[in-house]
This record gives structure tokens, C-alpha cells and sequence, in this order.
């Protein structure tokens, strides 16, 4: 069976003004449980690339600049 | 030694899940013998991983002298628990509860005290007082970090486990799994074996339809369950689910366990109290489902009632603590504590110790039926046993395995099966067209919604069952596009694992027992003189999966008087009422 590609609006948003990733952090990605946090490969900074959160919060409350921020996913919101 | 150009990483003890007992257990080995090389391998990192990734609010089980005394702790889980509880394996809990305690005390986790220093213990449960709060228990994962660091166990992150290895006399030999970033496989042998990867909690899907939206960490998706049953260890009481009262569409606990002993309480639409106590039982949950189903639904939180000082006090706890982003839940929805009740719901099902009874089978050593290997936290059949129980079952594994891994010789590794495993790991990322794993998982986890979740109904579980198993035929159409899909391609062949198993050990029984868990609307009644007994799963000589009763052993603590009491659960009304 051919794929398509599925959009979703994530729940989690980097604030690239703040986020360090370039500089190479890379704690959000790190704590991550469900590992769905990656460098987004065109600026350098962190990203969600899968919809796939549980909205625990690691990846906000350890960020060095406060860049993180959990929402809720919006199909439960 | 290498296979397929793999190099053997070789230990004495391998501890697969690095959560709440798994960093326990790595620190005791550690703590028993400095000698013993031990391996914390996790899927996630050990630093934020688990049940407990944002801390803990208390502890639910706690055996505080003065307050509770282990006799006390083992009748009352074995009433809750409607007697079907390896008994033993609960005393040994209940004794090593207050020393555990301290233990933690003294590696600076906080526990409430009163105004003497005594710790400041809480009534939640039917008949004892066993909660002991931690408004300060964010920081319980960075002080198990510390611990482990100090001991120096080497830590494997982003590494799942997909099998367990055996020697040809049937123990315990290493694992086999897979790099989460990279699809790159590792090997490890090891002479003892500690499972701590929590509970099964990706078998049902929330009632959001978000898939990850699931009252456990969704990283605990039933890999250890999956891989012990594989490796020819007996699972217990499967068929006694998970199903929790939690916040709607959150689907984290609403914290009657917090709110409970400061005021707040369980009711229905009219703000009724309807349940005579907000412990968890599978009594109390039948009570909530009725209440949930009747015209005096749904469910709420009351907390409307309380002063302000008081709702600022939970705010602080719950919206710091277990499951901070709740706070923004409620904001969201514009659900002040003081102004609107929060309304409840049911969890998806699972299997979880934790909270219920069941998983892979252990006993007071924490041993299951594999020698060599052993089991703690949601994963293991210790009943009821919450973050405590797994810190105490952390801690005895440590010790028996350290035990058994300093007298072992180094184990014989199966070759063929390792190359078997080695296949199957890497099939999907083979694949450019087939199913994705999120498509197929979304399927099976829609089916044991529509088919095992209780009330349960033979005909149902049937064609249940017939529908996983046609899911399951469809598992070498799975295809994952990188490493990440790989990884969720191989949790869903653990999920699909679990639903099989829980569709089978549901039919099994044919009893209605533990209220909600396994209520069969046609077994209605409990039945003692066929079905007390724990219930087996297990794979046969012919890798079939096979069922079997296992007696209870002899009691340690009679039940007494009280035997009833978690049957009563319901708040009765007055004849004029």
C-alpha cells in the first residue's frame, strides 16, 4: 500500500530565538522519554519531529534558556 | 566474541529499564559487591525516564511504624486484591517498607513530617494509613541519578530490549535490542537478568484517540511482558487489568491520594459522595463505572468546597509534581479548583503491579520462573506495590541477582536464535511500502477497546481475539523509514503481544473477580472453589500460548473480620433518603 504523508499540529514549540541547539545543546533532546524531540536539520535548532507527546514537561523544565513549551496536544485539549 | 559482526558486550549483571526500580536495583548490585560489572540499559535516558520522569506527590504504601504494621499492610491489600495475592511476596514488601523510607530519607528525598519530625502519615486506604506525602518530590529521578553515578553502573541509553536470551539448561543468558537513533543492534551476555520496564501501558487507547495520551509514561509499552513471555517465563493474573479514575481527556490521576486527606473527595453530578474511599481497587472502580453509566453521572473532583489556602496548597502539589502540565489542562479549559468540579473518567486498560496485580510472575525474591532472571516494579505480579514496592523490589533483585551472577560461570549464547532475533529486529527498515507502525498499533489498541474492555463478554472476547490474531498476521507488512519508526515498529509487536495475552488470560477465567478489572457480564459471580488461584500464561513446548492455575500459598496474615470490607465500598443511603 502506497504512504501518505500525515500532518498534525505538535504540542510541543521551540522558541528558536532562545533555543542553543546550534550551539550545541542538546538537553531537550536529551531527557525526552518518548524521543521525539531532533535538531531540525535547516536551522539548527531543536524541534518536535513526531507527534508523539505525552506532555511530562522534562524537555521545558530542564531547558537552559527557557525556550521550551509544553502545550497540551490539541485532540485532548 | 562477535556475531554478524556484532561485538558481545558481556556483564555479570544486565538491569533492562532504568525507571524507578531499575536504577534501585543497578545501585544494591553495586552496593553488594563493587566487583560485579552491571549494565543499566534504558530506552529513553535514565535521567528522565519511567513512571516517575517529573517526581512523585507521595507515597501510597508506606509501612510507618506507629502508624501501620506489616500484618496490618498484608491483610489489606489481600482484601483489596480479593485475596488472589502471593502473600509472602507482600510481607517481604511490607518489612522492607520503613527501611526503604529512611533509606531514601537519607539520600535526600523528601517526605512530609508534623511539627515532632515523625513523618506525616495520611488515611486514603479502606481500613489503614499508609500515605505519606512529598510535596517536594520533584527531584526523586535526580537523586537515583546521583546514587548511580556515585557507584559508577555503566548506563546504556536509548537502547530497547526486543529479547531475552536462555543457555540450553533454560537460564537466563543476555539480551538482544536495538539502538532507538541509529537501528544499530547490540548483544549483551549476562549472568543474571533484572526486568524493571514497567507496566503495559499502550494495550488500550485513551478515549482521545491520541495514542500517546495514556495514563502510563507511553514508553511502557509491554516490551517486558512481550520478552519474558517469549523467553519462557509465567505471567499471573493478566486478566486482572489496569483501569484508573483520572481527570478526563488528561487521563492523569484527578489525586484523590493528595486531595483526599486535605478535603477533597469523589462525587458524582449532584456533588454526592458516592464511594466510601478513593483507594484504588478493582471494588472501587465497579462503584465509579456504575456511577460513571447511571443517570447521576459522570464523575467529578470536588475541591470547590475548600478554603483558599487549602486549593493553593494543592495547586502547588499537583501542578509541580508526577504530572505538572495538568495545571495548563485545566487553564485550557477554564477549570478553577474553586469555582467547577473536574470531571472524571476511566483510564484506558493495562497491565500494571503497580496499581492491580498483574505481570510476569515473581516472587518474595523477586525471582520469576526463568533462573537467573528476575523482575521488579509495574512489570512484576507484586500487587498493589506503587513507587515504594518498586524501590523494595529494586533493592531485593539487586541482591539475588548479585547473588547468583558471582557463582556463574559465563553463559552459553544461542547463535541461531540470536540471528533469528537479529532478522526480525531489522525487517521493517527493509521495507520501503507496507503498514506504518503507528496505523497498525492504532488498530489493535482500537480493538481491545471494542473487545476486552470490561464489562467483559465471552462472545466479545472471542471475536476480539480472532481480530488481534488477524493484526498479528499482518506484522511482516510492518514498515519504518528510519530508526525511530523501527523502534515504535517494535513496540507494536509487544503491544500486539500484550492484547493476545490479555484477550486469552480474560477468557480463561471464567469468574467475575477484583470488581471493574475482571467483571464478566456472564460470570457474574466470584468463584472460589474453581478459580482461587492465580491464573498462568505461559508459552508451551510448541510455542503455544498456555494457561494454568497456580495455587496461593498459605497465608502468613489471616484476614479476619474485615474480610469483606472493600465489597462494602459504596456509600449507603438512608431507607428515606
Amino acid at each position: 500500500m502506497p504512504l501518505a504523508n500525515h500532518k498534525s499540529s505538535v504540542p510541543v514549540i521551540v522558541d528558536e530565538d532562545k533555543c542553543i541547539a546550534d550551539k550545541g545543546c542538546r538537553v531537550c533532546i536529551e531527557v525526552c522519554p518518548l524521543d521525539v524531540l531532533w535538531i531540525n536539520e535547516e536551522t539548527g535548532k531543536a524541534h518536535m519531529k513526531y507527534d508523539e507527546c505525552w506532555y511530562c514537561m522534562p524537555c521545558e523544565a530542564d531547558c537552559p534558556t527557557d525556550a521550551v513549551k509544553v502545550n497540551i496536544p490539541y485532540l485532548l485539549s | 566474541m562477535q556475531i554478524q559482526d556484532i561485538p558481545v558486550i558481556d556483564t555479570d549483571v544486565l538491569v533492562i529499564g532504568g525507571g524507578t526500580a531499575g536504577p534501585m536495583a543497578a545501585v544494591t548490585v553495586k552496593e553488594q559487591d563493587p566487583n560485579l560489572r552491571v549494565i543499566l540499559l534504558e530506552k529513553a535516558n535514565v535521567k528522565r525516564s519511567g513512571a516517575i520522569s517529573m517526581g512523585m506527590d507521595g507515597l501510597n504504601n508506606a509501612v510507618v511504624p506507629g502508624h501501620a504494621t506489616p500484618e496490618q499492610y498484608v491483610r489489606e491489600i489481600t482484601i483489596a486484591n480479593d485475596g488472589i495475592v502471593h502473600q509472602p511476596a507482600i510481607m517481604a514488601y511490607a518489612q522492607r517498607s520503613f527501611p526503604m523510607i529512611e533509606k531514601l530519607d537519607s539520600w535526600g528525598v523528601h517526605f512530609q513530617k508534623d511539627e515532632t519530625g515523625d513523618y506525616d502519615m495520611k488515611k486514603v486506604h479502606h481500613l489503614g494509613t499508609y500515605v505519606l506525602p512529598m510535596p517536594e518530590g520533584h527531584n526523586v529521578k535526580k537523586i537515583l541519578y546521583r546514587r548511580l553515578r556515585r557507584v559508577r553502573v555503566e548506563i546504556e541509553n536509548r537502547y530497547q530490549a526486543t529479547r531475552l536470551l536462555k543457555d540450553a539448561e533454560g537460564r537466563i543468558a543476555g539480551m538482544v535490542g536495538v539502538n532507538t537513533r541509529t537501528g544499530e543492534p547490540i548483544i549483551i551476555r549476562a549472568k543474571a537478568v533484572i526486568m524493571a520496564t514497567g507496566a503495559a501501558g499502550r494495550i488500550g487507547l485513551p478515549t482521545s484517540g491520541y495514542l500517546f495520551g495514556t495514563y502510563e509514561n507511553p514508553a511502557n509499552s509491554g516490551d517486558g511482558h512481550a520478552m519474558a513471555y517469549h523467553v519462557g517465563a509465567d505471567l499471573a493474573n493478566l486478566e486482572c487489568f489496569q483501569i484508573n479514575p483520572l481527570i478526563k481527556d488528561y487521563n492523569g490521576p484527578a489525586c484523590a491520594y493528595v486531595t483526599g486527606p486535605l478535603g477533597g473527595y469523589t462525587t458524582n453530578a449532584a456533588g454526592e459522595r458516592f464511594i466510601e474511599c478513593d483507594y484504588w481497587s478493582g471494588q472501587m472502580m465497579l462503584e465509579f463505572f456504575k456511577e460513571l453509566e447511571s443517570g447521576s453521572g459522570p464523575v467529578f473532583l470536588k475541591l470547590d468546597h475548600l478554603a483558599e489556602e487549602t486549593i493553593q496548597e494543592i495547586e502547588t502539589v499537583l501542578h509541580t509534581n508526577e504530572r505538572p502540565s495538568r495545571g495548563r489542562f485545566h487553564d485550557g479549559r477554564q477549570t478553577n479548583y474553586r469555582q467547577k468540579m473536574v470531571e472524571m473518567h476511566i483510564s484506558e486498560v493495562g497491565f500494571c503491579s503497580g496499581h492491580s496485580a498483574s505481570g510476569v510472575w515473581t516472587d518474595e525474591t523477586g525471582a520469576t520462573t526463568v533462573p537467573g532472571l528476575y523482575g521488579a516494579g509495574d512489570m512484576a505480579s507484586v500487587a498493589h506495590s506503587y513507587m515504594l514496592g518498586a524501590f523494595v523490589y529494586g533493592q531485593i533483585c539487586g541482591e539475588n541477582a548479585a547473588a547468583f551472577a558471582r557463582d556463574r560461570a559465563e553463559p552459553q549464547l544461542d547463535e541461531a536464535y540470536i540471528a533469528a532475533e537479529l532478522a526480525r529486529i531489522r525487517a521493517p527498515l527493509a521495507r520501503t511500502d507496507g503498514i506504518p507502525p503507528e496505523q497498525m498499533e492504532y488498530k489493535v489498541r482500537r480493538l481491545v477497546n471494542d473487545y476486552l474492555q470490561p464489562p467483559k463478554v465471552t462472545r466479545k472476547m472471542e471475536i476480539g481475539l480472532e481480530r488481534i490474531l488477524a493484526v498479528r498476521e499482518d506484522v511482516d507488512k510492518l514498515v519504518a523509514r528510519d530508526p525511530h519508526e523501527l523502534l515504535r515498529a517494535l513496540e507494536v509487536q509487544s503491544i500486539i503481544d500484550c492484547a493476545e495475552m490479555a484477550a486469552r488470560a480474560s477468557l480463561y477465567r471464567t469468574e467475575s473477580r477484583w470488581g471493574l478489572y475482571h467483571y464478566r457480564v456472564d460470570f457474574p459471580e466470584q468463584d472460589n472453589a474453581e478459580w482461587f488461584y492465580h491464573s498462568r500464561l505461559f508459552k508451551d513446548a510448541n510455542g503455544n500460548m498456555a494457561h494454568g492455575k497456580r495455587p496461593i500459598a498459605d497465608y502468613v496474615v489471616e484476614l479476619g473480620e474485615e474480610k469483606d470490607a472493600y465489597n462494602r465500598l459504596r456509600v449507603k443511603k438512608a431507607a428515606n433518603g
